[in-house]
């Protein structure tokens, strides 16, 4: 008799480790962001401000931020509504209005940042 | 012999007793704040656009952010309640990474470290918010 056990398919563990490498990525970000604000903005004018976002290396880490913010925006939302949301109809209409939504959201953002003269 | 078996239903739960113990209510907010982050997400990334297009949306920006409704910065207070959004889901989120690896897991430290979430976020919404404002 071949023995069975129930395994899942996995992607809660891979999800669970997404959430947290994204968590830390966002937490080393803004805590170099937040320096960068205070050493490199002295006055708040758009030339600071736009000057600040125009550099490549700034560009390049905000977008992994968009993307790891979205990344985990996802996984989160995904959590409440299978929580709370027994309807399977209902649930995958949410799940689907979340991803759509944080997909154009990380689409919107990265072309604010691209939009800029390098 | 089968009655032993059968479960003694309806439980009555005391319900005006019960109470959320302190760590389940930080952990609670996390999850608010998070959904709350995640609603209020175009409302900042429209922001974020307004301030870096151009000289004129910039000005623009600034109009929006001093907007008031009765000598109320409205805008402006929103803000502050999402920076104080982000600030506990940060700190909440600092705390479960070291629960993670096993840290403070008995529960004297696991309810001491959830009030530090709490007074660590309030005062660095205080500090930066003053700074900000």
């Amino acid at each position: 008799m071949v023995k069975r056990f129930t395994v899942g398919a996995h992607y809660g563990l891979k999800d669970w480790l997404v959430q947290r490498v994204t968590a830390i990525y966002m937490l080393l970000f803004t805590l170099f962001f937040v320096v960068a604000l205070l050493f490199c903005l002295p006055e708040f004018t758009y030339k600071a401000w736009s000057g600040m976002f125009s550099s490549p290396c700034v560009r390049f880490f905000a977008f992994l931020f968009i993307i790891s913010l979205c990344y985990h925006a996802w996984i989160g939302m995904r959590d409440i509504w299978m929580d709370y949301i027994k309807p399977a109809g209902l649930r995958l209409a949410l799940h689907l209005i979340v991803l759509f939504l944080l997909i154009g959201y990380a689409g919107w953002a990265v072309q604010i940042l691209w939009r800029l003269p390098a | 012999m089968t009655e032993t078996t059968v479960r003694k239903r309806p439980k009555h739960l005391a319900l005006w007793q019960i109470k959320f113990p302190f760590p389940a209510i930080v952990s609670i907010v996390h999850r608010v704040t998070g959904a709350g982050l995640f609603l209020l997400l175009p409302f900042l990334i429209c922001l974020l656009g307004k301030s870096l297009h151009s000289q004129e949306s910039f000005q623009e920006f600034k109009e929006i952010l001093s907007f008031e409704i009765i000598s109320l910065p409205l805008v402006k207070l929103v803000l502050l309640g999402l920076l104080w959004a982000y600030l506990h889901h940060f700190c909440a989120g600092i705390r479960y990474l070291f629960l993670d690896i096993d840290k403070g897991l008995d529960l004297p430290c696991a309810r001491k470290s959830a009030g530090a979430v709490v007074v660590v976020s309030v005062a660095l919404t205080v500090i930066i918010g003053g700074l900000l404002w």
